[in-house]
């Protein structure tokens, strides 16, 4: 993987890695992916993907109304709030 | 009544029994386990938060009313994984990004406990958000095995192996997403279960991998494994991935011996490369068992091979998705930023070690345009082919008995720069997992070093009593007492 497909990915993962970090990241990542492509030899025509291990049935439930958390404690571990919401830098 | 010293070394089931007797109180059993921390705390470092005041206020109030019948964990001390919610204590998976976190509500777990009755020591130390196989990616620094200080209890479960194995608490909770309270039950000498997917509710536990989530029991015996888990199991309405399969009585199930099963012995573990301490532990487990009147059968589970593949774009597929909500708007340490995308990425980048960030990488790798369909589309059909190998070996036995780690405790900082190799460690666990089966891990020798070496035993969907009972017929027979550390 190089330096720019790293910084690509790093992108898409909202992580601001460091210029020493990407490089140790690409290295790393390309010995993964470089193990991890084994799985190209494994014909899996027509095979399903498996998802979930266990099949389960929908989980349906009556559609009533129950409590949710209060807004005091939704926001009690939040970093800035004003008491109501919660604040972000502005994006307009 | 026991020296106070030697209550902190009791089972679940011999202090619940000396408790019902009226000859020891909550308060004595805590203080015991407070004061083994004390001791021995400063060499293992099995606890990533010690919640001293909340236990023994729960001890008092144990022992100020006693419901008749007693509830099966009365005023016993036990400790929980750091990544399983606990309202207002601690819950910081082992990571920088959580440092101040307090959850506003229970898990599903730690409210089994309390309505149990379970006095809680404290949150155990973890490689960060889970990810890990030897509890030495944690922001709060490594546990050290208690067996031997210079080694690693396994991970990522193994603050909660450490503490137990050292008589930190009786007994204690984990979670397994590819052998994390598997892999560290073995290296610490104590029993670990991962239950079926679905068994237990996974609300409330921070999510890594959310098809392969567990949380199970790690214990000093197959008797307590099953206590622990009678109370944790069953439906979670808050879970829609829980199962309504009824929970059976596991204690009442121990005792009904092995004569007659067929073990399973797939020979892609047991053949090559193994370790030969490892490989005479395990063949100790298979000999007694067929003295017990079981027989043993070869299998083959044929893309055993690639399950570490496998698991590695599963599993970080999901936790690059289920990671995304660390991002310093609801929770969790934020760094400013110059503007919205900035603050996410600055915290993130800060919060986060490399670890996390190593599998978010892939993971987002792995589900992104154009590597999707070669990547992680095939990673989940190759999960359908290992999980197809079980169900056929299933048809020629009951139980599969395997090696649960290729080698005894490694040292601190063996693996810790070659990801790849640490990622092997898991070899023998993650195909279990990857199936969703339950499976126990139980020592079952040690090495002439005195570390501990065990064995797997991997079941069908919700065979947990059966690997249980086994794991108890064999402590009867074997003769092995439990391994205590020279601590």
């Amino acid at each position: 993987m190089d330096l720019a497909e790293v910084k690509r990915i790093g992108a898409l993962a909202r992580l601001a890695l460091g210029a020493e970090e990407t490089v140790a990241m690409g290295d790393q990542l390309t010995r993964i992916l470089d193990y991890v492509a084994q799985l190209a030899a494994v014909d899996t025509t027509g095979v399903e993907p498996t998802t979930h291990p266990v099949t389960l049935g929908d989980a349906f439930r009556d559609d009533v109304v129950r409590p949710s958390l209060d807004p005091a404690a939704a926001l009690a571990n939040a970093p800035a709030t004003d008491g109501a919401s919660f604040i972000v830098p502005r994006i307009l | 009544m026991a020296a106070d010293s030697d209550l902190a070394r009791l089972t679940l089931h011999e202090a619940g029994a000396l408790l019902a007797a009226n000859t020891v109180t909550s308060t004595a059993l805590t203080e015991a386990c407070l004061a083994r921390i004390a001791a021995v705390e400063g060499s293992v470092h099995a606890f990533a938060h010690l919640t001293v005041e909340v236990a023994r206020a729960q001890a008092r109030a144990r022992d100020q009313t006693r419901p008749d019948p007693l509830p099966p964990l009365w005023g016993l001390p036990i400790a929980l994984k750091d990544n399983i919610c606990t309202r207002g204590l601690p819950t910081t998976c082992g990571s920088r990004l959580l440092a101040n976190f307090r959850p506003v509500y229970d898990s599903f777990v730690a409210r089994r406990l309390e309505e149990a009755g379970a006095v809680i020591l404290g949150k155990t130390n973890m490689d960060e958000f889970a990810m890990g196989s030897s509890c030495e990616n944690s922001a709060l620094g490594p546990t050290h095995n208690p067996h031997d200080l210079t080694r690693v209890p396994g991970g990522s479960s193994g603050g909660s192996a450490a503490a137990t194995a050292a008589d930190e608490c009786l007994a204690a909770l984990g979670s397994d997403t590819g052998g994390s309270i598997r892999q560290p039950a073995c290296f610490c000498g104590v029993v670990g279960l991962k239950p079926t997917y679905g068994r237990v509710s996974r609300n409330g536990l921070v999510a890594f991998a959310s098809s392969l989530d567990q949380i199970g029991p790690i214990t000093k015996d197959a008797r307590d494994a099953a206590l622990l888990l009678a109370v944790i199991a069953g439906h979670d309405a808050d879970d829609s991935t829980s199962a309504r399969e009824p929970v059976p009585d596991y204690v009442a199930g121990l005792d009904v011996g092995v004569a007659g099963l067929r073990i399973g012995l797939p020979k892609e573990y047991l053949s090559g490369g193994l370790d030969p301490e490892v490989e005479q532990a395990v063949g100790f487990a298979i000999a007694t068992y067929e003295r017990l009147g079981a027989t043993t059968v070869e299998v083959s589970l044929p893309h055993t091979e690639h399950a570490v593949a496998t698991y590695y774009l599963v599993a970080t597929a999901e936790a690059s998705s289920n990671l995304g909500r660390f991002d310093g708007i609801r929770y969790g340490v934020r760094h400013e930023g110059h503007d919205l995308l900035d603050l996410y990425q600055r915290t993130r980048e800060a919060g986060f070690g490399a670890e996390v960030k190593r599998r978010i990488m892939l993971g987002t790798f792995a589900l992104s345009a154009g590597y999707y369909a070669a990547y992680y589309g095939k990673a989940m059909a190759v999960r359908t082919l290992i999980r197809n190998d079980f169900t056929a070996a299933f048809e020629r036995c009951d139980v599969l008995l395997t090696p649960t780690a290729p080698t005894p405790p490694f040292c601190l900082g063996e693996k810790l720069d070659d990801p790849l190799t640490m990622y092997l460690s898991d070899i023998f666990t993650i195909a279990v997992s990857l199936a969703g089966l339950p499976a126990v891990a139980f020592p079952c020798g040690a090495t002439k070093q005195r570390l501990p070496l065990g064995a797997q035993l991997i079941g069908r969907p919700f065979d947990e009593g059966r690997l249980l009972a086994m794991v108890h017929a064999f402590e009867a027979a074997s003769g092995q007492g439990r391994m205590a550390p020279a601590l």
